[in-house]
């Protein structure tokens, strides 16, 4: 493959990566097949015996099953005889398994092929090859992990357990949102980005343009506040986890409220419940991102709690699917705070529209530039965890994981 | 429905509301809703038919959609765009004291940067109408986008 000019080094991206075909081809085999985990669903979308859910692996179509044994598994949408879907629809009960409706192969709920309709021909005739052996076809299996509630999925066996490939320090910051509570969905969106998938990971790890692009915060001036945080970029590079926290914890609602009544500026929120919250952490952190190489986000802003699915839909064109979560124990206040917080968040979101649209800015503007390349110098040149988020260390730290996972 | 006016009032009310946003008096927008209580959200087919809350655009007073309009104006960054609604006939669903509840379809094409057109959301309003004499607001829009998906941002509101 011709990688054209990528310099050694973590601080220069060359643009053909997010435009060429080839690359996207590669991405499908080497990332997305390859020994990484991948966002499926929650448990609780799987949680009685019977149950499914579709999702994705980059495109790859996956069914999540939970069988009789209480097990999940999950599989390759695809019949192994012709490539059919065997479920077209998002979720579902089926005590029995699945039947492509093509040619009525049947599988069971763990993706094994069970039955081929008229096997054995009809009235003597007809029939699968006598060399034929179910045993050996069946969409291809996943290997998963589950934490917290969350289900990761991967095509390898090679792919380290789950701990090992996020490291301690995302997988305390992931235990943090979560607490051993059960999550329950609100809501689910989907967004369709007109950029390539990695314009958005990159985005999401991107702490120093947070506050230059999303302005929502400084306009009414609710971020003056002198403010502790971090960002901390695992051992391969790939996930990190930002955050930023009120001096002293528990002080996160009243100090944003008297700082509103200080406030000299000239804009003020008409509803300032919208960040009157409640105090769920214990530690002051306000807002903390944790990203999973390749395409996984769970995102805590004050109590807007929500994961993200990065999905690849060609070389140009991104699937961001949000699922809003809230916690089983949640107060119809608590509830309500964090419906009225989601406005934060979201296709919709004051601090988060503007991502919908700056990849497909950068998207056109590369468009006759494959050869020129990214600048990523901001904070040093390297992936390392920093408490400074002026950095673009843990956007270095995906270009890190990206390659040497693509062999680039 | 026993009285006419109030009929008419209403598919008044709902051209004036699609008006107001296409010609992007954004400002005036609140004022189609009542002072107190009044709730607005944005959200699916799939979430509504499941009975999941949560709308990407979420309102539950006059306040929280004033501050959507100061934020979109003052804060917010995104291409120019406008909308252009298509609105059906307002189905009246039930009447009862001073609420009467209607069902109406609508088309949202939208215009970006003046070049592209797109059939950006179909679907419902799920209205909740104040009626005094003739006069109709806005206790309650749930819009009920037909489609899960949202291309690139919602910004404007529907």
């Amino acid at each position: 493959m011709q990688t054209g000019n990528w310099p050694p080094g973590l601080a220069r991206v060359p643009y053909w990566v997010f435009q060429r075909p080839d690359i996207y081809e590669l991405e499908r085999e080497r990332l997305f097949q390859g020994p990484h985990w991948h966002y499926l669903c929650l448990e609780v979308d799987v949680a009685a015996p019977g149950d499914y859910r579709t999702t994705f692996v980059g495109e790859t179509p996956i069914i999540v099953t939970r069988d009789d044994d209480g097990e999940l598994y999950a599989f390759e949408n695809r019949c192994a005889h012709r490539g059919a879907l065997l479920a077209y629809d998002e979720c579902g009960k089926s005590r029995k398994g699945f039947t492509c409706i093509y040619h009525a192969w049947s599988y069971n709920l763990q993706g094994d092929l069970t039955g081929v309709a008229f096997e054995q021909g009809v009235n003597g005739r007809g029939g699968m090859n006598p060399s034929f052996r179910k045993a050996e076809h069946g969409p291809r299996k996943l290997r998963l992990a589950t934490l917290h509630g969350l289900v990761f999925g991967s095509f390898s066996n090679d792919v380290p357990s789950i701990e090992e490939y996020l490291g301690e320090t995302i997988l305390a910051h992931m235990a943090r949102v979560f607490g051993g509570r059960k999550p329950v969905v609100l809501g689910r969106f989907d967004q369709m980005l007109p950029n390539n998938w990695k314009l958005y990971a990159e985005n999401v790890k991107d702490s120093y343009h947070a506050s230059i692009l999303h302005l929502f915060f400084t306009t009414f001036e609710l971020n003056r506040l002198s403010q502790r945080g971090a960002i901390v970029v695992n051992e391969n590079g790939g996930s990190h986890v930002s955050y930023s926290a009120l001096d002293g914890p528990g002080s996160a609602s009243t100090d944003y409220e008297r700082e509103q009544l200080r406030s000299q500026s000239q804009y003020q929120l008409a509803d300032p419940s919208l960040l009157e919250g409640f105090d769920e952490f214990d530690d002051g952190i306000t807002l903390q991102i944790v990203s999973v190489f390749p395409g996984f986000v769970l995102q805590q802003i004050r109590n807007s709690i929500a994961v993200r699915q990065i999905l690849p839909r060609g070389p140009g064109q991104t699937q961001l699917n949000w699922t809003y979560l809230g916690f089983a124990g949640d107060t119809p206040e608590q509830q309500q705070i964090r419906l009225k917080q989601s406005n934060l968040m979201g296709p919709a979101g004051y601090i988060s529209m503007e991502d919908g649209c700056v990849g497909g800015f950068v998207q056109r503007g590369i468009v006759g530039a494959p050869n020129e390349q990214a600048v990523l110098e901001m904070g040093g040149v390297t992936a390392e965890s920093s408490e400074s988020r002026t950095t673009e260390a843990s956007v270095r730290g995906f270009w890190k994981a990206y390659r040497a996972a693509m062999g680039l | 429905m026993e009285n006419p006016a109030v009929r008419d009032a209403i598919i008044q009310a709902q051209a004036a509301y699609a008006h107001c946003i296409d010609e992007g008096r954004l400002e005036e927008w609140p004022n189609f809703f009542v002072e107190d209580d009044c709730h607005y959200k944005i959200t699916t087919a799939r979430n509504h038919r499941q009975n999941l809350p949560a709308g990407v655009m979420w309102a539950n007073s006059r306040g929280m959609l004033l501050d959507r309009v100061t934020s979109l104006r003052q804060a917010n960054i995104y291409e120019p765009q406008s909308y252009r609604h298509i609105l059906g006939q307002p189905l009246i669903v039930s009447e009862a004291g001073d609420g009467v509840r209607t069902e109406t379809s609508f088309i949202v094409v939208r215009t970006v940067n003046d070049g592209p057109m797109d059939l950006f959301a179909v679907g419902r309003y799920l209205d909740l109408y104040r009626v005094q004499g003739t006069a109709v607001k806005l206790r309650e829009r749930i819009v009920v986008c037909d489609s899960s998906r949202i291309d690139t941002l919602l910004a404007i509101p529907l």
